[in-house]
This record gives C-alpha cells, structure tokens and sequence, in this order.
C-alpha cells in the first residue's frame, strides 16, 4: 500500500508552534476546553516587550507572518499606560503559527520577546494583574530593566 | 523466532529496543525511527551502522515486509538529501534478499508514476536519483537505467507539447549524473554519448524567453546568472571532460563493494512516461543565483567553480535540507552546519548564498520570507566567529548589507525582500557617500531610503534620525506626523473649515452617525451647481472635511484609526457609495498621512476588508496622477499586492463555501438514499433540499461575481501600466531620450512582478489578456514582458 501523502515523523516536528506548558490560570472553563481553543486559535500573547513598544512596531514585525486582525496593547490597570506585553490575533492561525516559529525569540526594541498561544481576547485581559497595576513578573523582579519601569514594583 | 536473532545480533552500535509484544503501530515508528535515524552522529561509524540496520531489517522482512518497503521509499521521496545513505541500505538488502530488492524497485516505480501523475515533479526527481543510484549499489542493472534515461529523452522528440515538460525529463536525465554518469559511462558509452549529443541539441534549440524575467541581478558581472538547464549541462560537460571522476558525493556504498558485486541486480521495467495532459503542471524553469566565488574567502577552502558538478550537489542538499527542517529553525541551523564537507568546502559560504538565493527566488521564495531572516540568526549564533562576516562579504553588485550595495543592478523584487531582510537586521554600513551626489530616484539612494524607513517602522523616528550620520540624513525618512489642513487657524479661508471645526467638536462630543449626516449636510459640491435632494451624490468636499478631521483625530494610534473607522462606517460607506467617491476617499487619507506609509497601508486594508473602497479603486488610485511621486516606493507596491492578495483569498474563501455546502448537499442525498425509507415522497425530499439548494444558487452567484471581480481588478491593473509605460516611451521617443530610466526600469519589473507573484490566477486570463491588452499593437518593450510570462509554462 503505497501512499504518495504520506511523510515522516521527523518531518513533522514542529516544536516552535507546539502548545508551551502555560496555562492562564484566569480562564473561565475547563483544562480541556482551554488547550482546545489554545489548539485553534490565531491569538499570541507577545511578552517581554518594552513599555516603550509601539502598536505600529508590533504591526510591522508581527505582520511578517502574514495579515494581522488586531493588535491590543496590554495596559497598567492603574495607569492606562503600556505595561509591556500585548495580544497580537491573525486571520489565519497558519501566520500566526508561522509567528511561533520565527519571530518568537527574536528581537524587537532590542529585546528577545517571547510569544505564546493565547485562548482569545476577552475584556480585562488586556490588563496588567500585578497588585500594582502592571505585570506580575515586575512586581517581583529585583534586576533594573530600563524598558520596564525601572526596578521591579516591591524594590522601589 | 526473531527475538532470538536480536539477542544472537551483535550490536554494532544501533540503540534499537529489545523488542516485547508491542502495537503494529509502535513496531512501525520503531522502525522509522531507526531507519531515519541512521548516518546521523553516532559513536560507531556510519557503514557499521547501516550494517547493522540490514541486519536488523532482514530479520523483521517476514513480517514487517510492506511497512518497511513503504518506509525506505518515503525516505527515498523526502529525504534526498540522504541519497547515498540510502541507497546503500537498499543495496545491502538486495544483497541479503533478492526478492525484496526486486519488490522495493517496483514500488518505486509505482511511486514514481504516481507523482508525475499528480504533478509532484520535484519529489519524483528525488525518486529517479534514488534510483540511479541504485546502479551503483548493484540493485539496479545499468543498461535498464540507460534505457529509462533515454524515454526521458526522447520526450524532447514530442510534438506539441510544453517546452517546460521536455525541460523535466531533461533535469531529471542530467541532474541524476553526478551520481551515476561514471557507471552508466562505462557500461554503456555509446549510447550515453548519443544521449548526451540529444541533449546538446535540445539545449540549443529550447526558447529561452522567459530567462529576464527570473534574473534577480539585471548586470552580468561579477556573476552572471544562467538559466537553469544551461548551468547544469555545462557542469555535466566539465563532469564529462573529468571523466566522470566526482569527489564531493559521500558513497557508503564502496565501502561495501566486496559484499555488494555479488548481488544480483534487477532490470529497470520498460518505462514510458505518461503523457502530457490538460492538468499536468510542470514545474516553472529557474535562474541559478550565485553570489561568491573562488576568490572570496582566500583564507580557506577554494569554493568549487560556478561549472563544477560539486557546486550543483552541494546546493542541491542544502536545499533539500532547507526543504526538510523548515519549522525548525535551530534543527535546520545545526543540520546546514553539519553537512559533510570534511573542511574541503567553504560551507559557511555555501550556505549564506543559498538561502539568498531561496530568498531572492522569483516568482517566490519557497518558504515563507521571514523564516530566512530567522534561519540566518540561528547560524549566527552557532557560528559566531565567521558567519555574519559572510553575509558583509560579497563584493561586486551584491554585498547585500552595505549601502556601497550597487542595487542598481539588483531587481526591484530582489532589493524588496533585501529590504525586508536588511531592516530586521538593522545592518547597514554608510561606506560610501556617493548616494548623496546622486538625484534620488536613482537605485542606490533610493534603496538606502527604503531601508531606513522600515527600519524606522521597526522602532521609532528619532533612533533613525540618531544613528544615520549628518552627510546621509537627506535619506532618512519623514516624521510620520499626520497632515491636518484645517489644523491651523491660517487655515481659516479654506472651504469647509467650519463645518471640520463642527465635526471635531461634535466627534469629541462622541456624535451619533446621524449627526455627522447632518453637519455634513451644509457642506456645498464644488462639483456642481445644485445637489440633488439628498446632497449625498459625489461630493468631494464633504469627503475631504470627514475624513481629513476623523483621521486627525484618531491619529494616536492604529487602534484609533480602526475604531473610527469602526463607529463611523455608515458615513464613510455612504460618502464613499460611487466610484469617484472611493478613489477620493483614498486621495484624502494618502494626503493627511503620506509621511507615514505605513498607516497608509493598514487604512487602506482596513478599509477594503470593511467595503468602504473595493479593491479596483485602490488600483486606480495607486496609478493616480496624485500618487505619481511616490509611485516608485516599496509601500505602494506592498499595498497593491496585498489588495491583489485579499482579493484572491476572497474568491478562494467563498469557492470553499460553495464547494462545502454542494459536499452536505451530496451527504444528505446518500443518507437519504440509505435509509430506504417508503414514505418518503417527492415532494419531502425537496423540501429537504430547497434551503440547501437556494443556498448553494447564491453561493454560485457570489463566486461569479467574485471571480468576475477578480478578472477586473488584473485587467485594470494591466491596462494602466500600459498606458503609463506607452506615455513614457511615447515620450521618449519624440523627445530622443533613452528609454531605460530608473523610473522606467522600475516600472517594468513591478508589472513583471505582477505577473509572476499571481502567474497561477493570471493563466486563467491568457486568452483576454492576449486578444484585448497585449496585442500586436502594442509597443514591443511592453509586449516583451507579456511574452515572457507565457514563455513560463509554454
């Protein structure tokens, strides 16, 4: 039985648009229905970014990929000002597995940004859940990141 | 019984399981596994290894005999770049069993017809190396394979038939020699001297029209680009006058000749090659894109000559490896650095100037573009010390980051994904300052503008404006700052300047749609003496004051602009009803934010995805007088494409619909006709299928009238590059200036660009195309780009 579709499992690896082992722990359902919209979706949470990044520099690298739909900045709860992560959603989940594939990992305003499945955007997601407002990870850090505010919230 | 064969085995260093009772299934990735994993890095040596997986292979025959066959013809199939490993392997089979040879080498002919039926050209010349190969390994008797080699010949006799598929079976004949040439040539040299003689004069006789269309270089110094087939029989003449002696290709099989001359060899069975039909698709010819030579590198291993038969295989497996290992950035990186060259290559070298050529190639790159910006920081990385000097390196027309860059001689699609490349990296060495004497229309300061701009896209103004030296800052780009006319109270006189001061205090007051209307409604036609009652028919005025202080006011950001797009939707979509309404529309929003190109493209794609313009107007507009100045830049182009793009994935989107609704239609018909049952009448049954029915009637329609829709947005497209590129020759000529400006140079290629981007869509068009734009009439430097791209699949 010769099947001129078939292929091998060493071709098939495809490590970079793999789901990560993150689970948003604010998520309304269960694990199951999760990683099953995380498995359709075309939505990344793009971290590390500078506060400083641009919607227009996140288009423009993100657009790379393919036809972008929408791109939300995720705000400080407090200030309303770019806390350095943002949801990036695709027409086709095909770009933004090609998203997941060459541009996580690579630099934008001199910063290597990471990139993940996302479930979808929903109202208040676009909100840093850091008892100061911004992130999680800058309450905490001790390191002073120049992009990101400076020294992490508990520091200053 | 085969349990105790493996504990008898000796392990020659293979890490294969013992094996307990297990799935089918898991016995089958098992022995994928290993058979794919063989000639990887290992402790024992390669031919101890491909020992012991016959080995291994032989005992499981009695059970696992068409798994494994299906197995080695897939690696045959998707791993070329392994050839000889395998082929080996095979060898050592037949050795062992003769029969199973004999089945492998059907099934690959089985294999072989199936893909050229199904138009998988590339994948089957993977399976005819394979198989010539197979020679060497005493499987396969090489006066069958001289036999099969001279029906692919003989193909070039055929009458009326495409050139491009004599071209296939020509490929597939010489591009198999590298690794076979020696043995076919000493059993068989006179009638491998009469093939050969066949091929010259193919070779001479081919039409080679389509050859400007592909080169990415446009000058022929340092390095000439050939044509494909030119290239290759060149390098087959050369292989020739070295008597066949090849030294770069790895052949396990010598190692294993004592065991391997005693096998008996099978006969290739007669093979005739299927005939061309209405849906073969043959593959499109190429241009070979070379960028180093012999004397770069002086430090190291000489690289093989443009004509040597080393240099053909070496970017054939680097291109295969490419092809295997394209997700994987990393994998793919450490796969291309381990590609056997034994320092006798300059690898590094090699490998930079073929995935430039992968990136450069024309109509497309074979993988998306951004994977190679990727691919070239994962090889960096590993190889710090010497690969990015490699990419700074190359001399002549083509050091590709460095704005001494002659790019000139570069082709527009070739300086645009340069571009793109560039501005990721953010390279750019400012050597020399010639650009700047220059008008800057011409190539290379114009190249240096596009860079910085998108560099500029990737951070922000300033950082540009900060790192371009002072003597270059002529090229740096514009403040993308929007251009608000009645911004100013100097302003005052203009026409409309009220009722915008109305709209924005209104806008801010977050009126309803309604309320624009009505603002609206006092704005007078400058085009008319009268309105007609509604006031709504074409009024330019209106639109300008609308859009000029929405757009303004929603200039923060791009998520502004689209929720003011958003929220006023009925009043754009009213204003922007008749044609002449859309392109003014697209006139005013080119006039707030031509600083900032890059929101020209998102408003303009907003908006054609929302229907306020359709995809013809941004074509008409686009070859606008107004946007006669910046109808060279790389934005224009990018937006012309991707309006080309969505309208192409509009047509395809809504034939999948129809094709899925006629798919339920047919399943309710089976299911209906299985369930047998009596009562049903008629009349029932069609009221099953009326929704279904009516629905796929609509979708007919829709994909007609998208398809129609398609049709118009190309032939508007060609038609006003005629008549531009004929106002310019008709120009030159009466005024006896030469033709080929850079304007003129860049023209041409962005209508060349057209055609071979969309070729698949545009076949469809041939005979309008032929009959009612690209006539007799027209003047013979249009004509030629025509005839060029019918020469592609001719």
């Amino acid at each position: 039985a010769m099947s001129i579709g078939g292929t091998l499992s060493i071709l098939r690896s495809d490590s970079y648009a793999e789901l990560s082992q993150y689970r948003d722990q604010h998520f309304r359902g269960t694990r199951y229905d999760q990683e099953r919209l995380l498995r359709k979706s075309c939505t990344l949470y793009v971290g590390n970014l500078s506060f400083y990044t641009t919607e227009e520099q996140i288009h423009e690298l993100f657009g790379k990929s393919g036809d972008i739909k929408k791109v939300i900045m995720g705000l400080d709860k407090v200030k309303k000002t770019a806390c350095g992560f943002c949801f990036v959603e695709y027409y086709a989940r095909g770009d933004a597995e090609n998203a997941m594939r060459y541009i996580n990992g690579t630099r934008l305003d001199d910063r290597i940004i990471r990139t993940d499945w996302d479930a979808g955007f929903k109202e208040g997601r676009q909100y840093g859940r850091g008892r100061s407002g911004g992130q999680v990870r800058d309450e905490y850090r001790q390191d002073y990141d120049a992009g990101r505010g400076g020294y992490g919230k508990t520091v200053q | 019984m085969s349990r105790r064969r493996h504990s008898d085995d000796s392990d020659a260093g293979q890490p294969h399981k013992r094996r307990r009772t297990s799935e089918p299934s898991e016995i089958e990735e098992r022995l994928e596994s290993l058979i794919c994993r063989v000639g990887e890095k290992s402790n024992s040596s390669l031919e101890s290894n491909l020992e012991g997986l016959a080995g291994v292979l032989e005992a499981d025959l009695p059970n696992y005999k068409s798994k494994i066959l299906r197995i080695l013809c897939t690696v045959a199939r998707l791993l070329p770049e392994k050839l000889t490993v395998y082929t080996t392997l095979v060898g050592l089979l037949n050795a062992r069993n003769y029969n199973f040879g004999g089945e492998f080498v059907e099934a690959m002919i089985r294999q072989l017809k199936e893909c050229l039926k199904v138009n998988m050209y590339n994948e089957a010349v993977h399976l005819v190396r394979f198989l010539s190969d197979l020679v060497n390994c005493h499987v396969i008797a090489a006066p069958s394979m001289v036999a099969m080699f001279e029906n692919f010949v003989s193909v070039t006799q055929e009458e009326d038939v495409p050139q491009v598929r004599c071209d296939w079976y020509m490929f597939a004949f010489l591009s198999s020699l590298p690794w076979v040439g020696k043995e076919l040539y000493e059993k068989k040299d006179a009638e491998m001297d009469r093939l050969l003689s066949q091929t010259e004069s193919y070779l001479k006789r081919r039409q080679k029209i389509h050859v400007p269309m592909l080169q990415v270089w446009t000058a022929d110094k340092p390095h000439p680009q050939e044509e494909y087939l030119d290239c290759l029989w060149s390098q087959i003449q050369k292989l020739k006058k070295d008597r066949w002696q090849e030294r770069h290709i790895l052949r396990p099989y010598l190692a294993f000749d004592s065991v391997l001359c005693e096998a008996l060899q099978h006969n290739l069975p007669p093979f005739t090659p299927p005939p061309h039909t209405e849906d073969s698709v043959y593959p499109m010819p190429r241009v070979i894109f070379r960028m180093f030579d012999y004397t770069d590198d002086p430090e190291g291993p000489v690289m093989p000559g443009s004509h040597s038969v080393e240099r053909f295989v070496i970017e054939e497996n680097l291109h295969c490896i490419i092809k295997s290992h394209w997700k994987e950035r990393k994998t793919c990186a450490a796969q291309l650095l381990s590609y056997p060259g034994n320092n006798k290559i300059p690898l590094n070298y090699h490998i930079v100037e073929v995935i430039f050529a992968e990136l450069f190639q024309l109509p497309s790159p074979p993988h998306i573009e951004v994977m190679y910006t990727t691919l070239l920081i994962e090889l960096c990385k590993l190889q710090p010390g010497s690969l990015p000097q490699v990419c700074r390196h190359s001399k002549g027309p083509a050091p590709p980051l460095s704005s001494d860059c002659d790019s000139s001689v570069l082709s527009d699609q070739a300086k645009k994904r340069l571009n793109d490349f560039a501005k990721s990296h953010c390279i750019l060495s400012f050597d020399r300052s010639d650009c700047l004497t220059q008008d800057l229309e011409k190539p290379k300061p114009k190249f240096v503008r596009e860079v910085l701009e998108k560099c500029m896209r990737l951070s922000y103004h300033q950082r540009i404006i900060d790192i371009v030296p002072a003597s270059f800052s002529v090229l740096s780009p514009a403040n993308p700052v929007c251009i608000y006319k009645y911004g100013d109270e100097s302003n005052r006189s203009l026409p409309g300047y009220t009722v915008a001061l109305c709209l924005t205090i209104a806008i801010k007051n977050k009126a309803s749609n309604d309320e624009i209307f009505s603002i609206l409604k006092d704005v007078p036609n400058p085009n008319q003496d009268d309105d007609d009652g509604e006031g709504f028919t074409f009024n330019p005025l209106k639109i300008e004051v609308f859009v000029q202080t929405l757009l303004h006011l929603a200039a923060k950001s791009f998520s502004h602009s689209f929720s003011a797009l958003a929220k006023f939707h009925e009043v754009f979509k009213t204003l922007a009803e008749s044609d002449e309404g859309k392109l003014h529309v697209l006139r005013v929003v080119y006039e707030v934010w031509k600083n900032h190109p890059q929101m020209i493209a998102v408003l303009v794609d907003k908006m054609i995805r929302t229907q306020i313009v359709d995809c013809a107007a941004v074509a008409n507009w686009i070859f606008s007088s107004e946007l006669a100045h910046d109808f060279t830049r790389f934005y224009i182009w990018e937006i012309l494409h991707s309006t080309i793009r969505k309208m192409n994935k509009h047509v395809l989107k809504i034939h999948k619909e129809l094709e899925e609704t006629k798919a339920r239609l047919a399943r309710q018909h089976k299911r209906r006709d299985s369930d047998d049952d009596d009562d049903d009448d008629d009349r029932s049954t069609d009221r099953e299928d009326g929704p279904l029915e009516e629905q796929i009637e609509r979708l007919q329609e829709k994909v007609e009238s998208a398809q129609s829709e398609q049709k118009n947005l190309f032939l508007v497209i060609f038609q006003r590059f005629i008549m531009l590129l004929t106002e310019h020759l008709v120009r030159c000529e009466t005024g006896g200036i030469d033709v080929f400006t850079p304007w003129y140079k860049s023209c041409i290629e962005r209508l060349q660009q057209i055609f071979l981007q969309h070729h698949q869509i545009i076949q469809q068009y041939m005979v309008t195309l032929e009959n009612l734009l690209f006539t007799a009439e027209l003047d013979h430097h249009i004509l030629a780009v025509f005839q060029q791209f019918c020469a592609l699949q001719a």
